[in-house]
């Protein structure tokens, strides 16, 4: 993991923008007023952000089950090591793919080791986005398994310290 | 307080906004109306209906979305087979720790699936810990090892 070093004035914009940016004409002129510094020096510093990876994004963080969107299947495989980026990276382009990752397997338990997350309006159609996964890694596949979200117990977002 | 999750019916241009501004926000001084003009919507129109969205939680917020590990913290995925009858109690128990981001239940096995999120990489093993403590129960940590692709793209 890279640390990019942040300085006060950053740690301050993230603690004032998380939350959301204000919905005003120069969203990015209040934000500086309020730490204390200038816009152009607000949008050169996200720049740097966004550049540097700190910021993934910036714009509409929408929620899934307002959406619709209310079926979420986390699709678990178990593909060679040996394999796997070059798998994981091939799962990950495909369109309707939200995350995808490589995580331990914790034995005997739990024998998967690509992590693949997908959304749909219905169950069938988070399986047929199964399916199309599961086409494309064809014979790579040794064990797979799909697990539905049944309930939503906890939900705050992450929160970073200002 | 967890927003309303019932489906919304957007309408047209609710729908093009939120498929065309889940990133790529301009870094300009005035980034609502050139975001607008691409939109064929005024600046005006663009900033209130962004804010009726956000009011009917049908965006969670609209701002920059940060990678919680690039600042030092760390996150895992954790999961645990957590019996039947101990399950609600088990997820208040969660609950009530600020390390734990999300918590879902999921159909198998392993039931309890959530997230945990620290100011330190530290702080994973101490919160496994204290989970295992307080419930008795085995605690799975799934930390990334690699990390293919993350969108958040959605199609509205």
């Amino acid at each position: 993991m890279t640390d990019t070093v942040l300085d006060a004035l950053d740690r301050a914009l993230v603690a004032a923008t998380q939350s959301g940016l204000p919905l005003t004409p120069a969203p990015y002129a209040d934000v500086a007023a309020k730490i204390g510094t200038t816009e152009a020096d607000v949008i050169a510093r996200l720049t740097r952000l966004l550049d540097a990876g700190i910021v993934r994004r910036i714009g509409a963080v929408p929620n899934h089950y307002r959406l619709g969107l209310s079926h979420n299947g986390m699709t678990v495989w178990d593909v060679d090591d040996g394999e796997i980026d070059r798998l994981g990276a091939l799962v990950g382009a495909l369109d309707f793919v939200t995350h995808c990752y490589r995580r331990p397997r914790a034995l005997p338990d739990w024998p998967y080791n690509l992590f693949a997350m997908v959304h749909g309006k219905s169950r069938d159609e988070v399986e047929a986005k199964r399916a199309e996964i599961a086409a494309l890694l064809d014979t790579a596949v040794r064990a797979s398994d799909i697990l539905y979200s049944t309930r939503i117990l906890k939900k705050t977002g992450l929160r970073i310290a200002g | 307080m967890r927003p309303p999750q019932d489906p919304v019916t957007l309408d047209e241009t609710d729908r093009r906004i939120v498929n065309a501004l889940q990133g790529g926000f301009p870094l300009v001084p005035r980034p609502y109306a050139a975001a607008a003009e691409a939109l064929g919507l005024g600046e005006d129109e663009l900033i209130a209906r962004i804010g009726a969205l956000t009011a009917s939680g049908v965006l969670s917020r609209f701002g920059p979305m940060f990678d919680a590990e690039k600042f030092g913290g760390a996150v895992s995925l954790a999961a645990m087979a957590v019996p039947a009858a101990r399950f609600d109690a088990v997820a208040a128990d969660l609950a009530a720790m600020p390390a734990i981001a999300h918590n879902y239940e999921r159909n198998h096995a392993l039931n309890m699936w959530f997230v945990i999120a620290t100011e330190t990489r530290a702080g994973i093993g101490a919160a496994q810990r204290e989970i295992e403590k307080k419930t008795g129960l085995k605690v799975l940590l799934f930390p990334k090892v690699r990390e293919y692709f993350v969108g958040m793209r959605v199609e509205a």
